[in-house]
């Protein structure tokens, strides 16, 4: 079953200058981007800075203004909806921040932090809402107590769990985790990626996966896009990526994986090599005069391509 | 034999916490040769920056102190008056910064920036300076080196503003170059290309790197040997092929478990149990990393833990790896990708 689809998003900010500021160009952001979203799967979302991937992700909590293109989550297109129409789906899709440490608000209390979701949708008691907010803290790992301390008591793993905690309260089917992981250590990481993987499980919830860890992507995804320059360049099963790039960029993108194995290094530093020469000679197949990636084009039933 | 450019001997660094000093860098020793790159690997907290700042001794004298011995072409670092030691700082020793936009002044060109560490340390006129330092940004691959130069860092991206960091610290032709966490601000493309472009400028120049980082598969990519680091301690050193094929210490064989990589696809990613110890409240005596592995018996372990060598220059401390399995929780031991190769 289809939970999220966009099509043909577009997200474009004005440059203002000149005379009176008026608009000048645009920085186009996101630029024609469309992809699907079943029930249950974790779709990742891969690029560079500045790819325009997180700015999908916020684009569809509408924290970016869409310019055009539809985002519709269960059949409702969300984009054109207004700020207050919009408000019932918030309590289904929620999202998770990537830096634990500013994305907690250091003068509330753990207890006011997590609740917040549910004082905006439900009329509960102290004790009841306590309750909640218990529970999920039981779920994340956290102890009870726990919830009249601040963010600042906690160390970098157990406030992402808290923000976590907090996009769990309205019991969401879709979140959309924007580089959940990329301030924690490996370790921390780990737990937080086991313990994702297991909420999913437990609540049956739907993952938009932003992030630019290729290694954390093909671990946590089963589909996943390849963003560069606002576009989507290449889309499949994770293991079709990985295995089976066609677009250059995502050829490119994945040779540079730093591998865990020593003896194949001197490998890695010639096909580097080779693809960026491969890049510069067979540019126009990919990438069209203004530098625009074409448009996706199936090349099976999975997987689709930006070729010419 | 490899000509060794410094030799660090049971250096000690510890901080003032009220009236206490407390060792965040603990007793570490290693050497580093002409043409190597040392990878000093460990998670945040382990000690890993704080020793490269012992180097350069950029910590705060009035709550720092340094013990043990920094050789340097027959000097002790440590032993070095301010004076001497900015005369070694920048010439002899260079250093790449973990953030660019941090480490880089933003209300100077990029040229004027690569020109103060040559106007400190050499005779240069200032034409000469100039050409030095367009020959410095194109060495480090700067595509418009005379634009660059006039450039100020926020009109950079971020693998441009590293790339001119690392112009600054090879500037004066230093024997050693200490890099703490070199790309971790950066994309995986521009990582790559940072990572090819120090390797290119060593065995040009045959300098030596202490490569400072936290990910694993940055040190598998380029480091020679690693010295692998917990709670201020040394816990396993070795060659890359030695650490990668053979992780014998139960920390490092949790770290390689916990990276999701092809190798352990799919499955649950390995969880190290507990939290790295600060420094004022870690306990001192027997193995530190005891409490985050709970199931080894109390008796595997060291009373004081040494590093012992298990053969070809692999050193591992404390004598728990010989008892080390990994708890069948779920079934992580299962995929013990470090007894897989």
């Amino acid at each position: 079953m289809t939970l999220l689809k966009l099509d043909n998003l577009k997200v474009h900010f004005p440059i203002r200058g000149g005379f009176f500021r008026r608009v000048v160009d645009h920085v186009k952001a996101v630029d024609g981007v469309s992809f699907e979203l079943q029930q249950g799967e974790t779709y990742g979302l891969v690029g560079e800075s500045g790819s325009g991937k997180s700015t999908t992700g916020k684009a569809v909590v509408k924290l970016n203004e869409v310019t055009s293109g539809q985002i519709l989550f269960e059949g409702r297109d969300l984009a054109s909806l207004s700020r207050r129409e919009i408000k019932p789906f918030r309590k289904d899709i929620q999202m998770i921040f990537q830096d634990p440490y500013s994305s907690l608000n250091p003068k509330k209390r753990v207890l006011d932090i997590i609740a917040e979701p549910l004082r905006n949708f439900e009329r509960l008691s102290p004790s009841e809402e306590k309750k909640i907010v218990q529970d999920f803290l039981d779920k994340v790992g956290l102890s009870p107590e726990s919830i009249h301390k601040y963010p600042h008591e906690f160390s970098g793993g157990q406030r992402q769990r808290i923000g976590i905690a907090r996009s769990l309260t309205l019991k969401p089917k879709l979140i959309i985790a924007d580089e959940p992981v990329s301030a924690l250590d490996v370790s921390v990481q780990a737990q937080v990626l086991n313990f994702l993987q297991d909420l999913q499980q437990e609540f049956n919830l739907t993952y938009l996966f932003v992030g630019h860890d290729l290694g954390v992507i093909r671990h946590m995804c089963d589909r996943m896009g390849v963003m560069y320059r606002g576009r989507l360049v290449e889309e499949g099963k994770s293991e079709e990526i990985y295995e089976n790039p066609q677009h250059i960029y995502t050829k490119r993108l994945i040779a540079a994986i730093p591998d865990l194995e020593p003896e194949v290094r001197e490998d890695k530093v010639q096909l580097r090599k080779k693809l960026t020469s491969e890049y510069e000679s067979t540019y126009s197949k990919y990438f069209d005069e203004n530098g625009r990636a074409y448009d996706l084009k199936p090349i099976s039933s999975t997987h689709r391509v930006a070729l010419q | 034999m490899k000509k060794a450019i410094l030799q660090i001997e049971n250096l000690t660094t510890s901080f003032r916490i009220g009236n206490k000093y407390h060792a965040a860098v603990d007793d570490v020793s290693f050497t580093v040769n002409e043409n190597e790159i040392v990878a000093v690997v460990g998670e945040s907290g382990c000690g890993k920056s704080a020793l490269a700042l012992s180097i350069m001794q950029l910590h705060n004298k009035q709550r720092t102190k340094s013990e043990g011995d920094i050789n340097y072409k027959g000097q002790n670092l440590l032993k070095l008056n301010d004076v001497q030691m900015n005369k070694v700082r920048g010439k002899e020793l260079g250093m790449i910064f973990q953030e660019p936009l941090t480490a880089l002044n933003p209300l100077m060109t990029i040229g004027k920036q690569i020109e103060e560490n040559l106007d400190y340390h050499t005779e240069l006129s200032s034409a000469e300076k100039k050409n030095r330092t367009i020959e410095l940004l194109t060495q480090v691959g700067i595509p418009y080196p005379e634009r660059t130069y006039k450039q100020y860092p926020h009109e950079l991206s971020g693998g441009m503003r590293q790339r001119a960091m690392i112009s600054i610290a090879i500037a004066c032709n230093p024997a050693l170059v200490i890099a703490d966490e070199p790309t971790t601000a950066l994309d995986v493309t521009i990582q790559a290309q940072i990572l090819d472009l120090l390797k290119d400028i060593q065995s040009r120049t045959k300098m030596g790197i202490i490569l400072i980082t936290h990910d694993l598969s940055v040190v598998a990519e380029v480091a020679d040997r690693i010295v692998v680091m917990y709670a201020g301690q040394v816990v396993e050193t070795g060659s890359v092929k030695e650490i990668f094929n053979n992780p014998l210490h139960p920390y490092t064989r949790s770290l390689l478990n916990s990276i999701p990589s092809a190798a352990n696809e799919k499955n649950r990613l390995h969880v190290i149990e507990g939290i790295v110890p600060s420094i004022a409240k870690m306990d001192r005596i027997g193995c530190r990393f005891q409490d985050r592995i709970p199931w080894i018996p109390k008796h595997a372990h060291e009373e004081t833990p040494r590093l012992h060598e298990v053969g070809n220059g692999h050193f591992v401390r404390c004598t728990c790896y010989k008892a080390f399995y990994f708890q069948a929780e779920g079934d992580a031991s299962a995929h013990d990708i470090t007894k897989i190769r």
